[in-house]
């Protein structure tokens, strides 16, 4: 399957990627990088006249079109967003999707047929959960968690990987890999997002109020599949304690790496070095780690 | 304080309005003020206008209020008030519109030459991509 990882994936969130990669080999899925990917320019331009920043993502969609595979998943939130609304506009409006065709001359024409997805869509729809719960070697039982959706998989309607307002696809896996997962009202709400570049300091109220709900709904991490949540909910947690008081802090974990280690994977390459927050202590506490290394990798 | 507002047929009309209309592709004169918005909105409490009143104000042909104001700076694109909204105005494109009327004039809102060596390293390409991409021309 086409896989477009984005900027972050090969930088600051390794983590997602290999234990993306990994989990989704042991179910049997090959993720295959596209060949000569550009960024996608992140988010997506949403002035009617402003075509030229749609060319990054659609550039993407034309090498995936090259590859004859007509679908393409991403992990990361904002990719999956911005793939998949310039596909919607260029299946959509034939006068943009001309423009940007003619402008890109040495480019094959995008015609608008890439499907985008996300891998959560590719685990609920392609594999579905009584695959992956078959696949589960080792049950994340006694692991509490809440999910966090962000603003970009749910947002806007016509690109929602789920219901709006109350979905429930992340809920659903995590159930199936074992784990607790508690009620959480702040499940949609936006962590600040980009803010943090400009006004950090209005990025630490948001984490405060989501990180708050989760310690108070009794969560030992939240669960997250944005790389820019990851962030903004991780290295935000210091200045709220030093803000606050008392705060006890609460690890953040891709969702990718609590599939991986539910099917087998060894934790080594899951990276949870890389996370925010202690996640191995947490993990070792509910036994769940020496289990999983005598298992090891793809088993 | 004196809370009176005079508005002519030219405010309502204006080149503003019309740019917003254009660049947002919404028609802001759909909206009846329920406030929904605003209530749904994360980014309300550091805001000087709330997205409402943003509305409103481009409705009445209010440029100044408008350009002056920190709250199209300060929506991070969320979308909650454009999935909830009743009358189907896509208030984040609205938003988005204000924004680049004034990026269009070279009024970039971060500093990049301002930020430190050290926010730069610690900030996911992410988190750089998209705040220099939303706020800066």
């Amino acid at each position: 399957m086409s896989y477009y990882p984005g900027c972050t994936l090969k930088t600051k969130a390794l983590n997602f990627e290999a234990s993306a990669i990994a989990a989704m080999a042991a179910l049997g899925v090959n993720l295959v990088e596209l060949p000569r990917w550009n960024c996608c320019g992140t988010v997506y331009s949403m002035a009617e006249d402003d075509l030229a920043h749609h060319i990054a993502p659609v550039r993407n969609l034309v090498r995936v079109s090259e590859q004859g595979s007509g679908k393409v998943v991403t992990l990361c939130s904002f990719c999956y967003n911005t793939l998949k609304r310039a596909d919607l506009l260029m299946r959509n409006s034939p006068e943009k999707r001309d423009a940007i065709n003619a402008f890109m001359d040495e480019e094959i024409d995008y015609q608008g047929d890439v499907e985008v997805v996300h891998l959560l869509e590719v685990l609920r729809d392609d594999l579905g959960w009584e695959e992956i719960a078959r696949e589960v070697k080792v049950p994340l039982e006694g692991l509490k968690v809440v999910p966090y959706y962000g603003c970009t998989l749910t947002r806007p309607q016509e690109a929602a990987i789920d219901s709006v307002e109350n979905p429930t696809v992340l809920q659903e896996l995590l159930r199936v890999l074992g784990v607790t997962v508690l009620d959480f009202p702040l499940a949609t709400e936006c962590c600040g997002s980009f803010e943090i570049v400009s006004r950090p300091d209005s990025v630490t109220e948001r984490a405060y109020a989501i990180l708050g709900m989760a310690l108070r709904k009794g969560a030992e991490a939240i669960v997250v599949s944005c790389p820019l949540c990851a962030h903004n909910l991780g290295q935000q947690q210091p200045k709220i304690a030093e803000k606050y008081g008392n705060f006890p802090g609460i690890p953040i974990i891709y969702f990718t790496q609590l599939l991986a280690l539910a099917v087998g994977i060894s934790p080594e390459l899951c990276r949870f070095d890389l996370n925010f927050g202690e996640v191995e202590a947490l993990l070792e506490k509910k036994g769940l780690l020496p289990q999983c290394e005598r298992s090891g990798v793809g088993e | 304080m004196d809370m009176r507002l005079q508005i002519s047929p030219g405010m309502l009309r204006s080149e503003f309005v019309s740019k917003i209309t254009e660049l947002s592709g919404q028609d802001i004169n759909l909206c009846y003020q329920c406030g929904k918005c605003s209530a749904g909105c994360p980014m309300s409490f550091v805001m000087d206008l709330l997205p409402n009143q943003i509305i409103h104000s481009v409705q009445l042909g209010l440029t100044e209020d408008v350009i002056r104001s920190r709250t199209p700076w300060l929506c991070a694109s969320c979308l909650v008030c454009t999935v909830r909204c009743p009358k189907g105005i896509d208030i984040a494109s609205v938003m988005e519109a204000v924004r680049q009327i004034s990026l269009r004039k070279s009024e970039d809102f971060i500093d990049l030459a301002g930020l430190e060596r050290g926010t730069l390293a610690e900030l996911p390409a992410i988190a750089l991509v998209s705040g220099f991409r939303k706020l800066t021309g």
